[in-house]
């Protein structure tokens, strides 16, 4: 068993130029021949802010516009949100796109879907830098909480990693995955808090029921250490971390059991 | 003992058009009780020694097998029956230009490529005049590949994967691609690789080829080793083979 985890440890340590290198590819092709490049990574996030900013404030009148920093509120949420959704729609085929390079060479099958995780992380950075912008425009109160923001982040890539790595491996046998994963992540966008708080809307139930989806608490945790400048309660810590190394021994296995099918089914 | 101990192998595929692709035609299969492949083994309980230093060639028919082997020795495919044993680094040529990304380019290939043969960049960068060199390709570097000849691809393809010395050297009907001054100089590479103790696999169609550059065959026909050893026995066995 040891001698196992060391012989992937020591797989893995060879193979780490090939995931910065997997990542430099992917970014440099999403902005190759466009004018602002890299630009984008931190406009995007800006110019999404400001559409949900005005549906959400001026056209449709929600419970928005209760909410103190409610142009930092919404980002935050929509950050990590969009994080997650990234991660896992884009490491879900990554296992597809590797086809040609599986089918050929040896390579440990994991890069892939890690690769696409951290790819979003990268992304996700970039989108800080407007998040930054955003909070200083609006004047949140600086705290030393923030320096933790880190937290929520990292858990929550753990989290995801996990959820690729079972999406990556079950789609290579149902191709299906991929479209229902669609329109699940759409109907989780608007049930993981991003532009209300969810205990204005006076719905006993719809509290304990937001309470089952993990982003829920990962967003939560990240304005709770951002926004409002508060420690995180221990039961938030535990949740976090418990979610993550859930998903991750749950992806790990489904994926290790499965690894080897791959190149007869891709 | 040798460098590679292949055991016993099977290897079993299902056939392609029983796959089913979605849910609803897995669930269809599953009520229907049709859920069975058709069956088919491209290899069946192969067993092969290759000695270090050798030059192994193998020969053998379209769809006899052989790429199916070089895939299980380099560790593509798990074997469903036997095993494969094998000491030391392999460099894989299975297919030139697998891991390229045609759009970036040569320069940037010549980085991912060498690292998804587990090489670092320091060391890339120290072989990379060496890469430019022989591939000849010094005014194309910042081209990108789609727009690359397949010649020049396979040229590329082959400075990369050689440019370390190997332990094995798995080559798959790569000699075919290139120009003959090209075939030459990877002749000419490989001798240099087998002379500093790398390990070659060959699979070739030009028997005349195999016959110069190998001291070993092992021929194969519908995924079975009909002979393998001398050079000169099994060539000739083979050449007189009927369809």
């Amino acid at each position: 068993m040891v001698t196992r985890i060391k012989a992937t440890l020591n797989d893995f340590w060879r193979y780490r130029y090939l995931l910065v290198n997997l990542i430099s590819r992917d970014f440099k092709l999403k902005y190759r021949r466009s004018v602002l490049g890299v630009l984008w990574s931190v406009l995007n996030p800006l110019l999404m802010m400001c559409v949900m900013y005005l549906v959400f404030s001026q056209l449709l009148d929600t419970r928005g516009t209760g909410i103190e920093h409610f142009p930092v509120y919404l980002m935050s949420g929509q950050l990590l949100f969009t994080f997650f959704s990234d991660a896992t729609t884009s490491s879900m085929s990554s296992m597809l796109g590797a086809a040609s390079l599986i089918k050929k060479v040896y390579i440990p099958k994991y890069i892939f879907p890690l690769e696409k995780v951290c790819f979003a992380l990268v992304n996700t950075c970039f989108s800080f830098i407007a998040l930054i912008l955003v909070m200083v425009i609006t004047g949140v109160t600086p705290s030393f909480t923030m320096l933790l923001f880190f937290f929520p982040l990292l858990t929550l890539f753990v989290f995801s990693l996990g959820i690729g790595l079972f999406l990556s491996s079950m789609t290579v046998f149902f191709r299906d995955i991929m479209h229902m994963w669609t329109v699940f992540t759409t109907a989780l966008l608007y049930f993981s808090a991003i532009f209300y708080d969810p205990t204005t809307l006076g719905n006993a139930w719809f509290i304990i029921m937001i309470k089952f989806n993990p982003l829920y608490w990962y967003i939560t945790a990240f304005r709770q250490l951002v926004l409002y400048g508060e420690m995180l309660t221990l039961e938030m810590v535990l949740m976090c971390i418990g979610m993550a190394v859930v998903s991750l021994v749950i992806g790990l296995f489904v994926f290790r059991k499965k690894q080897d099918k791959f190149v007869l089914y891709i | 003992m040798g460098i590679i101990e292949v055991n016993g192998v099977s290897m079993r595929f299902n056939m392609a058009k029983e796959r089913s692709e979605s849910l609803k035609e897995y669930f269809v299969a599953l009520t229907k009780g049709k859920l069975q492949f058709e069956e088919f083994y491209a290899l069946k309980n192969v067993s092969l020694n290759v000695e270090k230093g050798d030059f192994y060639g193998l020969i053998g028919l379209n769809g006899s097998g052989k790429s199916t082997l070089l895939k299980i020795i380099s560790g593509v495919y798990k074997p469903t029956l036997g095993s494969v044993k094998s000491t030391g680094t392999i460099a894989p040529l299975i297919e030139l230009g697998a891991g390229f990304d045609m759009d970036l380019t040569a320069r940037e290939n010549i980085y991912l490529n060498g690292t998804v043969l587990g090489l670092t960049p320091k060391f890339i960068t120290s072989k990379f005049q060496d890469i430019v060199d022989f591939s000849e390709l010094k005014e194309f570097l910042d081209v990108p590949l789609k727009n690359y000849s397949s010649g020049m691809v396979a040229r590329l393809a082959f400075a990369i994967a050689t440019m370390t010395q190997p332990d094995i050297l798995i080559a798959d009907e790569i000699l075919s691609v290139g120009d003959f001054l090209f075939q030459q100089k990877c002749e000419e590479r490989m001798d240099n690789l087998l002379k500093a103790g790398t390990t070659v696999i060959l699979v070739s169609h030009s028997i005349e080829q195999i016959e110069r550059m190998c001291n070993k065959v092992a021929w194969i026909k519908k995924g079975e080793v009909v002979m393998d050893g001398d050079v000169k026995t099994v060539c000739d066995a083979y050449k007189n083979t009927q369809r």
